[in-house]
């Protein structure tokens, strides 16, 4: 096993531990910080799988935006210290637990039909031929052009039907 | 490394919808949501290595519809918050029977 592979299970065995903790926690701040953990995590899978520009996007968007909103709001609805048990029984588990392998079992036949890592690979070449960023910059910006418009409009309409869902009525 | 990315993300993604079923927290919930959509961005970026920069470039759409919903939705649950005083959704019976 060499050193590349080391690491991905290490950071595959952590994102896991810590989305069972932050779906486990009681406290909603662990589990944002534990989710904070599993998301750093999955960046470093991101890189190891080549997707160098978009591991720097995960930790900056999801770690430093996404996640401070949520901090943000469970601080200001003052959540931080309400232990009041919102997960569900034993019967509950079992029957989730149930569900949760049986969507398991569904998603690794899935994948048996995948082409894993024999079909080669045409990311490495394509980055050292035009650099990590523009490597992602140029087909974003030549081919998905229209899609990035339209984007920038869902971003305004998500900031302006955030601020008027959570006006206080006068 | 293909493979063994993908069966993550399916993992990452049973443990999002298991944690949606689970919890009770509008919040908890929101941010399996977000496990969930993350799980798919790996599957994506696994995949990106045989079909070229294309799957990469989805999972930059799916991140900003991710931080647009979140911002949306966390402003409903501070409005839902003022009506109820609670993130609970065990309180939010005005559509259950």
């Amino acid at each position: 096993m060499d050193f590349t592979q080391l690491i991905f299970y290490v950071a595959a065995g952590l994102a896991v531990v810590s989305s069972l903790l932050m779906i486990t926690r009681k406290n909603p701040v662990f589990s944002a910080m534990f989710l904070i953990v599993a998301l750093f995590s999955i960046a470093t899978i991101f890189v190891l799988l080549g997707a160098h520009f978009l591991a720097a996007l995960q930790v900056i968007v999801y770690a430093g935006a996404i996640m401070v909103l949520f901090l943000f709001v469970i601080m200001l609805l003052n959540l931080g210290h309400d232990f009041e048990p919102d997960i569900r029984g034993r019967l509950g588990w079992a029957f989730m637990g149930g569900l949760g392998l049986v969507l398991f079992a569904e998603i690794l036949t899935a994948v048996q039909g995948a082409p894993g890592d024999a079909g080669g690979d045409v990311l490495t070449p394509w980055f050292e031929a035009k650099g990590v960023v523009a490597g992602v910059a140029e087909p974003l910006f030549r081919d998905y052009a229209v899609a990035v418009e339209i984007t920038g409009v869902l971003l305004l309409v998500a900031m302006v039907g955030a601020v008027v869902i959570a006006r206080r009525e006068a | 490394m293909v493979t063994e990315a993908l069966i993550l993300s399916g993992l990452l993604f049973t443990i999002g919808a298991a944690g949606v079923l689970i919890r009770r927290n509008a919040i908890v919930m929101f941010m399996c949501i977000e496990l969930m959509l993350n799980a798919v961005n790996l599957s994506f970026i696994a995949i990106s290595r045989q079909v070229g920069v294309s799957a990469q470039l989805f999972v930059i759409f799916v991140m900003t519809v991710a931080a647009a919903e979140a911002a949306v939705g966390l402003a409903i649950i501070i409005s839902i918050f003022r009506h109820y005083s609670s993130v609970d959704v065990r309180n939010f019976r005005l559509l259950r029977w």
